[in-house]
Order: C-alpha cells, then structure tokens, then sequence
C-alpha cells in the first residue's frame, strides 16, 4: 500500500497499510513513544483503503480492511481517519488473536496487582481508566485487557485510548496537549480524542500483572458497590470477551480461574470522582 | 517474489522457512490467512527455525485449529446423534471427513460447516430429524428455499439455534443443474465406514469431490486451500502404494489405481476437473514452480489461484470477475440463467426501493 506505519501494542504487532498519508502520520504521532522494531514481523495486519480509485480523492472515504473484516461496515470520512485505523486495529484482536483470552475491558494495575474493569460502551470504563492513569496507577489499557491461560495474569493492551464525548474535557482538564491526539468531531461514536499513556505505563506494556479486583462500572446514578457471585462475573465476562468460545477448554479454563481468585463487584457513580474514590475504596480493602 | 508464490513454495517444501528474511513474513502471514492455510502452513513447517514472534504466531494458529477441529467433530457427532435414530445413514464430506479420517490434508485445516451426503430419498427424513433436533432455516426467503429444493445439490443451510453452527445436507456433490452427473447412489455405495464409526468417501470419490468443488463449481474463491487438499489426497494415494486395502482396485498399485479413478471421473463427466486439479497441483505443490507443461487455460486457473497481493488484498478484478461469471455458467443452462438472474436483480432492486 501506499503508506504504511509498524505499531507494537502489548503483544501485536501491527502493520497498517493506507492509501492515504493522513491516518499513517495521525498514528505517527500519537504512537512515536511506542517501543519500534523495524525487523519484527507483524501479527496483525490493518488495511484503509478507497474502495474506488477516483474516491482517495473525490469525498473520500475509509474503508477498514485486514486480516479479519466485518462484512458491509461503512467506511468512515477521510476526516475520521485515525477513528478507521483504531477501529482495524481492535478488529484484528477481537477477531483473530488467540494467544490470550480477550476481555472487552479497561485495566489499571498498583504494585503489580491489576483491577480488571469491564462494561458496555458507555459504562464509563474507558474514562475511569485514562483517569486513574494520570492518578498514580499504571494505565493498562483502555479496551482489551488480555488474561494468560498458562499463568492467569493479566497482560496490558495500552492503545491510546479513545476518550469519548464528555470524557475529552475531563482528561484537558488534567494533561497537555502533547498527549492528545486531534479532535474527531461528529463521528458515528461521537466525539472522540485520543490520549496518549503516559511513557511509564507504555515501557511497562509487557508486564504481567495479578488481577486483583474485577469491576463492573455503570455511569449514572447513586453511588453503589454491590458485590457478586463467581458465576454472575463468570457469565459477564464471557459475554464481555471477544474468544471465549474460539479458545474452548482453555477459555474456560482461565476464566473460571480469573473468578475464583478475584473478586468482583459492580459499582455505580455519577461522576468520574466519585467512581474513582470507589474504585481506590474497594483497591484499599481487595485481599493481598 | 510474491508472497502468495513464497506461500506456495513453503508448502510444497521446495523453500526453506528458515530462509525467509523476517519481514517477508509479513505478507506470507497475511495471504495465508486471507486463503484459510495459516495453521496448515503452521503444521507443515513445524519445528523449523522461525523469528520467535512468527513461531509464537504459528503455534497460536495450531492450537486454535485443534480447538477449531474439535468443535467439527463435536458438530459431526451431534448430526450423528439427530440422524441415527431416525435411520438416516450419513457420509462426512470435506473437512470434517478428512478429520474424521485423519488424512493428511487434516492438521490445521480450517472446517467451515458440517457438510454431509445422504441419499436422494433419504432428504426428507434427515430434515425432519434435524430440525426436530434443533436446527432451523437460515434463508427466510421463499424463492433461495425453491431454488435450492429444485435445483441444488443440498439442502437450504440449516444453523443449530443452541450452536450456531451450520449443516450443508447434500444429496450429491455438484448442482443437478450442472453438465456433469456424478452417480451419488455409486458414491454412496463405495463410501469406507471408519473405526469411529463415521463414513467418508471412498479415496476415489474424495478425489473426484474435491476437484469437482474446485473446477466445476464456483468462482474458486478458496481455491489454493482446496488445491492443497488434493494434493494431499494425491500423497495420500501414494503413500499407501497399493490403494485401500479394502478395496480390490489396490492390488494394481498406485497408476493403475489412479487409472480407475480418473474413469471414474470421466464417466461422470468430471475427467477435464481432475485433470486440471491433477495438472495444478502438481505444478503448485510439487514441480517446485515449474509451469511451463500447463496448458493455457491451466495458467488461466493458476492467476487466479494466486491472485492476492502481499497486503492480503485480491488482485486481477477482471480475472475474479470472469471466474464469478463461469461459476454461474456452469451451474446451470444459459435459459435458466438469465430466468434466475432476473429473479435475483428484480429483487435486489426491489430491496434497494
């Protein structure tokens, strides 16, 4: 393809083709902190491309390819570039990364312990984990945390994380403008900016980590922490993982290991401060 | 060299992986996953010297095959527990029979649905049974339920609604529509009962099926993975020097054997599919890229085999293109053609209103 950039996230190795310059110099950017292996083969491959030749210029749009695809998504505006190469990245792991069994979660680790907090879009997991990242925790990642079958750790997937709608003000308000990608207005998802990890939690990116706390966040309402049984985390989280199924006996495996040894809670908040005192609440009283 | 020819040369063992500069994986990963060979790729260089992240990566893509491979055979025991009590008696074709029958073309074999052969008047009993069983119709539409019924060689696709995975039930190889006619009632007849207590199909009539897949039944999307089964088949043939030992034919050793089969084929109409999948897979997997004795229409076959890039993209649109158009041609007659075409466009056009 035309441009193309090399990006290690965790454990993928990505390479991202594209028939345009401008997504590869927007990825360019917000991962130039990234550790960069030129002779390493990639894991994954991502694709954006003109689905016709006159459309790289003529309205152009996005189309995400790869790997693995999704049949009949919509391509995205050039404009929404970056938001395409994000979605081709996640795809690719969603999809085909079976080393690992896949968790649609945030994660956030203290004194090589992690807290696994998993949810729908919307839950505010995302936010809660860019925040706790810029307040003495290792950020993780903000979309897929990874659970070693052989040693039940947590492995970190720390992409730039996607801030979304009212999350992007919250995070200005803490870290410069050096960590943060440009602003992606009116997307299908929204507004979405991209924060950069802090260079520490990128250079401990493939440190494993314990769990030692499984969260399910809801945004809204009054301040709550319930705790729940092994099987309501179990069955969450084979709906909130992307290879359960695909990993089979090792899948299950792990996951039943992961909700025997962590405990689990939902907590509710109306505001990113409040489900970060819960969070630190519940981290001051997890098992050791 | 193109990494999809880089594909090829591995698998035909005429390349060393070793060999191969660590960013030529790149594109050799990426065209194996586009054409469903990763992890026979994986099992066919296992134990070689690789960059360790490629080592990783193919050991990952054996590991979800045999994951993959178990959930099929769990799939081809569940039709066996719908269809024995009703009586039915079933034949496994492709992947899952290779499986089953642990061929070589089988470690790390992508199995897509569970595709099953039964007689022509058996159908409606393997229907009854599985839907009582819990498999439901996947198309709603009541002309692809017609078309299927009256012109296919299977069934409408049934999906189990517990499993979500999919049975083809067959009733013969290609679309009754088609030139050739392969006597399904003969394939049925020769079809080897396994120790496991499955059937597959006789090692000719497995040879027959999959080049008639191939070269007398649609647009060869897929074809490289199935190119690589027959030469698998082929080696199997060989391997076993005089054929099946529960078959008379074995005696007479491999050409003869080999003779026989291709009679066979050409009885049914489907001698020039074997020839060319004989001619193709010798050139691909065993002359070491050596094609200068394909004819010109083989060469035809072999761009569009190879037509991938080493993004993984498909290459040679129009190429793709005429292949669709042939898949069409030959399943059914010019008159029924344009009669199904209109059907289909109306519809579309239809939906699009």
């Amino acid at each position: 393809m035309r441009h193309s950039i090399r990006i290690a996230v965790g454990p993928v190795q990505f390479r991202i083709g594209s028939d345009w310059a401008g997504p590869v110099a927007a990825l360019g950017h917000l991962y130039a902190g990234y550790p960069q292996d030129d002779t390493r083969p990639a894991d994954a491959t991502v694709r954006l491309y003109a689905n016709r030749p006159w459309r790289r210029w003529l309205r152009p749009s996005v189309h995400i390819g790869g790997d693995y695809i999704v049949p009949d998504a919509l391509p995205l505006p050039l404009s929404m570039g970056l938001l395409a190469a994000e979605m081709g990245m996640n795809l690719q792991v969603a999809l085909g990364w079976r080393r690992h069994l896949l968790l649609h979660a945030s994660a956030v680790a203290r004194d090589d312990r992690s807290v696994i907090l998993s949810g729908a879009s919307g839950s505010g997991k995302s936010t809660l984990a860019a925040l706790l990242g810029e307040s003495g925790w290792r950020l993780m990642g903000d979309e897929f945390t990874l659970i070693d079958p052989a040693s039940g750790d947590a492995l970190a997937f720390p992409r730039a994380v996607s801030l979304k709608n009212e999350a992007i003000a919250e995070v200005e308000a803490r870290v410069g403008p050096a960590r943060l990608g440009p602003l992606l207005a009116g997307t299908p998802k929204g507004d979405i900016r991209h924060l950069i990890p802090r260079a520490d939690a990128v250079a401990a990116m493939h440190e494993p980590v314990r769990p030692a706390l499984l969260l399910f966040p809801q945004f809204g309402g009054a301040p709550a922490i319930e705790r729940i049984g092994q099987g309501e985390a179990f069955v969450r989280l084979t709906e909130a993982s992307t290879n359960y199924i695909a990993l089979g006996e090792a899948g299950f495996a792990a996951l039943t290991r992961l909700v025997r040894e962590t405990p689990a809670f939902t907590i509710a908040y109306p505001d990113s401060a409040t489900g970060m005192s819960l969070v630190e609440q519940l981290w001051a009283l997890a098992p050791r | 060299m193109s990494a999809i020819r880089t594909l090829v040369e591995l698998l035909a063992g005429c390349r060393n992986a070793a060999d191969l500069a660590p960013r030529e994986w790149d594109g050799v990963i990426a065209v194996a996953r586009a054409e469903a060979l990763l992890a026979t790729l994986a099992h066919r260089i296992d134990g070689a010297a690789l960059p360790e992240p490629v080592a990783r990566l193919l050991a990952d893509a054996r590991a979800a095959a045999d994951v993959a491979t178990a959930q099929a055979l769990w799939e081809a025991e569940m039709a066996r527990r719908a269809l024995a009590p009703a009586g039915v008696d079933f034949v496994l074709l492709k992947g899952a029979a290779y499986a089953a029958a642990d061929l070589p073309c089988a470690p790390g074999r992508q199995i897509g649905d569970l595709d099953i052969l039964v007689a022509r008047d058996a159908l409606p009993g393997a229907e009854a049974a599985l839907i009582t069983a819990g498999w439901e119709w996947v198309k709603e539409d009541v002309y692809d339920d017609a078309y299927y019924r009256d012109h296919m060689h299977e069934l409408p696709p049934l999906i189990h609604k517990l499993r979500d995975r999919m049975i083809d039930v067959h009733h013969t190889i290609i679309p009754p529509t088609a030139r050739p006619s392969p006597d399904a009632a003969s394939m049925l007849d020769r079809a080897i009962m396994l120790p496991n207590g499955y059937k597959v199909l006789h090692p000719f009539d497995r040879m027959i099926h999959c080049a008639a897949h191939l070269f007398a039944d649609g647009d060869l999307a897929g074809g490289l993975r199935n190119l690589w089964d027959f030469h698998c088949l082929t080696r199997d043939f060989q391997a076993r020097g005089d054929g099946d030992s529960d078959t008379p034919e074995g005696a007479l050793g491999y050409d003869a054997w080999l003779g026989d089969m291709r009679a066979r084929a050409r009885l049914w109409g489907l001698g020039p599919a074997v020839r060319r999948a004989s001619h193709l897979s010798a050139a691909l997997f065993e002359n070491a890229g050596d094609y200068r004795r394909l004819s010109l229409g083989d060469r035809l076959f072999r761009a569009r085999l190879l037509a991938r890039d080493d993004w993984g993209r498909e290459t040679r649109p129009f190429l793709r293109l005429a292949f669709y158009i042939r898949s069409h041609w030959l399943r059914m007659p010019p008159l029924m053609l344009a009669r199904h075409l209109w059907t289909k466009w109306r519809k579309g056009h239809a939906a699009a209103r």
